[in-house]
């Protein structure tokens, strides 16, 4: 299978690398020459627009429209840029985001104090002087490298039969125009890219967002088992206790023994049953006791609802941010929820520590391992939980144990 | 007796079920800072009070009922809760020297008869603790408590929930001289000095438990 078909090609260099005849027939040849020629006919363009503008403005700077005009030339580096990324597309198909943010407010005010204070305008000013002093020429001595001079070369000594190796070396220059032209429009295309396209502060505030709007959503998820859990706390839980407790009242007017009482005592039963459920069920969605009493007061009274023996050493000096807590805590259910279920485990061990900016959590068990992260969809949502508040999760489980989960979780005012 | 609970169903539901055994209640209340107030201006023989509570719907009830045993000492406190939480019987337990107190799960007030003898017993300055924080704490200590037999471990759990020996050995189907001889091996194994009388024995345990 050629190379070229699994290995989507993007840029013009990774073009070259293919096989050369699949290069050869291929559009990347053409489509570089094309970005050089269009290369030559912007910086012509640009040249004589530029200097006609200076002109202008040198001449009309008595009058105070020559400023204006002036300025117009600080922002000329925009179109040009912005021709420049369009043009990129001939050699690398990566599209180059623009790195202007949109103005505040609408109007000509914020939109040139916007553009005034980004640091991308005045580099793009630099690379149209760039293309002007340097690019555009150097396109033209390229061209001029893979076709004028091959074409002197075979036509010079037309009418010198000694000079015939002038010739040969002629064709050997015209039939390697792919190869000239290519790699210098991929160099071309690198240095663009690296000025013009966004520098990571720029792409910054728009990656923040997308983090925020995602610790958005897990605390609405979290505010809603809150709300759920305490409807059922005010709501459906007194009810049932009350019902209970009218029950037992009756019970005390029926004679012993009689079929009413016994039936009276069923109905109880069940009552009791249906407290007991959704009781696990509402501690489930949000323990009161990590709300109340804190982290380490939560995991001990879980560990100690656990079948198997757990130690827990976990230490903290105060209260965590409370999004800090809840991963935290969930992430020990669950841990603790897929030891139960997998490891076979005899023993478990919870280490926790607030050291430095960092909440560090350690759950181990003496199970037989063999744990999949990728496998189990419990450790993704795991990952996620303490990835929306930036922290990681590592997981090293060889077959055969024992199973160690290390989180850590930033938590800067702890 | 003073009621502290914020659902009113519940709370009338207890009103009425203590005047049914004969109990008067001086004052029923629905958050944590009236059940200060109440008990200050007319202490109780017992104060029954919910765990959450507003103002803050945290363990308001708790907290109010753990600092009004610290103002007036011997106050007999029984709390109920929707949950078991030993973090919550630990912070009670702990308070004063933990005589005349009851932590109970909201489902025993089904049980009416036994919930109203709960609340006499702490009342009369016992103590009594629901059956599922023993257990978890039975389960959480593993190490010295898997020396004792099931059936001592039965009978322990027992004594934690304040029963007198002859209920132990009615409930077990046991003599009183064999519950007399658990209770003395459940002491030997577990390190503690024979003591006879009621609820100091489930005090010892408890606190050796919560160690």
């Amino acid at each position: 299978m050629p190379y070229g078909r699994w290995v989507r090609t993007r840029t013009a260099w990774q073009a070259m690398a293919q096989r050369p005849l699949g290069f050869l027939v291929s559009a990347w040849p053409w489509r570089a020459l094309a970005y050089l020629l269009s290369g030559v006919v912007l910086g012509a363009l640009t040249i004589g627009v530029l200097a006609a503008v200076v002109a202008v403005g040198v001449v009309s700077l008595i009058f105070l429209i020559g400023a204006l005009v002036l300025l117009a030339v600080a922002f000329s580096g925009l179109a040009v840029a912005r021709v420049e990324r369009w043009r990129l597309r001939l050699v690398d198909t990566d599209a180059t985001p623009d790195p202007h943010r949109p103005p505040p407010a609408p109007g000509l005010r914020a939109w040139l104090r916007t553009r005034l204070a980004e640091p991308a305008t005045w580099r793009e000013l630099a690379f149209t002087f760039v293309l002007l002093t340097a690019l555009c020429w150097l396109d033209v001595l390229v061209l001029s490298f893979a076709f004028v001079l091959p074409w002197f070369c075979i036509t010079a000594p037309a009418d010198d039969p000694s000079a015939w190796p002038w010739a040969v070396l002629g064709v050997l220059l015209l039939l390697t125009w792919p190869y000239t032209i290519t790699s210098w429009a991929g160099a071309r295309a690198a240095l663009t890219r690296t000025i013009l396209a966004p520098r990571d502060a720029e792409l910054g505030d728009r990656l923040t967002e997308v983090n925020r709007s995602r610790a958005r959503l897990v605390g609405a998820f979290a505010a809603e088992q809150a709300r759920i859990e305490r409807d059922l706390h005010d709501g459906a839980q007194q009810r049932l206790v009350s019902l209970s407790m009218a029950l037992g009242l009756m019970r005390l007017d029926v004679p012993p023994g009689s079929p009413l009482h016994d039936r009276l005592g069923e109905a109880q039963e069940q009552l009791s049953l249906a407290l007991t459920e959704l009781r696990d069920l509402v501690y489930g969605l949000n323990p009161r006791v990590l709300a109340d009493n804190g982290l380490v007061a939560a995991i001990a009274e879980n560990a100690s609802r656990f079948p198997i023996p757990v130690t827990v050493d976990v230490r903290l000096a105060t209260r965590l941010p409370q999004p800090v807590e809840l991963a935290a805590y969930y992430v020990v259910t669950e841990a603790m929820a897929n030891i139960a279920k997998h490891s076979r485990a005899t023993s478990a061990h919870i280490a926790g520590r607030h050291h430095a900016d960092v909440l560090t959590l350690q759950i181990t068990d003496n199970g037989v391992g063999g744990a999949d992260p990728s496998g189990g969809s419990g450790m993704t949502g795991l990952a996620d939980r303490v990835g929306v508040l930036d922290g990681r999760l590592r997981v090293s489980s060889p077959p055969g144990g024992p199973t160690l989960i290390h989180v850590e979780i930033p938590c800067p005012f702890g | 007796m003073v009621v502290a609970e914020d659902s009113p169903l519940m709370r009338e539901g207890l009103v009425s079920l203590l005047a049914r055994f004969g109990h008067e209640t001086i004052a029923a209340v629905a958050d944590a800072d009236a059940v200060v107030t109440a008990v200050r201006a007319d202490p109780p023989d017992v104060l029954i009070t919910d765990v959450r509570m507003p103002p803050r719907h945290a363990d308001d009830g708790l907290r109010a009922a753990v600092a009004l045993r610290q103002a007036i000492p011997g106050l007999p406190v029984l709390v109920l809760s929707q949950y078991v939480e030993q973090s919550y019987a630990a912070k009670l337990l702990d308070s004063a020297d933990g005589s005349g107190v009851g932590y109970l799960l909201k489902d025993r007030v089904g049980a009416v008869a036994e919930f109203v003898a709960a609340v006499e017993q702490v009342a009369a300055g016992e103590t009594v603790v629901d059956p599922d924080v023993v257990r978890q704490l039975l389960r959480r200590r593993h190490d010295p408590l898997q020396r004792l037999s099931p059936r001592e471990q039965e009978v322990l759990a027992l004594m934690a929930e304040g029963r007198s020996n002859a209920t132990i050995g009615a409930r077990l189907h046991i003599s009183d001289a064999a519950v007399n001889k658990h209770i003395g091996n459940i002491f030997t194994k577990l390190d503690l000095p024979t003591a006879t009388d009621g609820h100091r024995r489930v005090l010892a345990v408890l606190a050796y438990l919560r160690g």
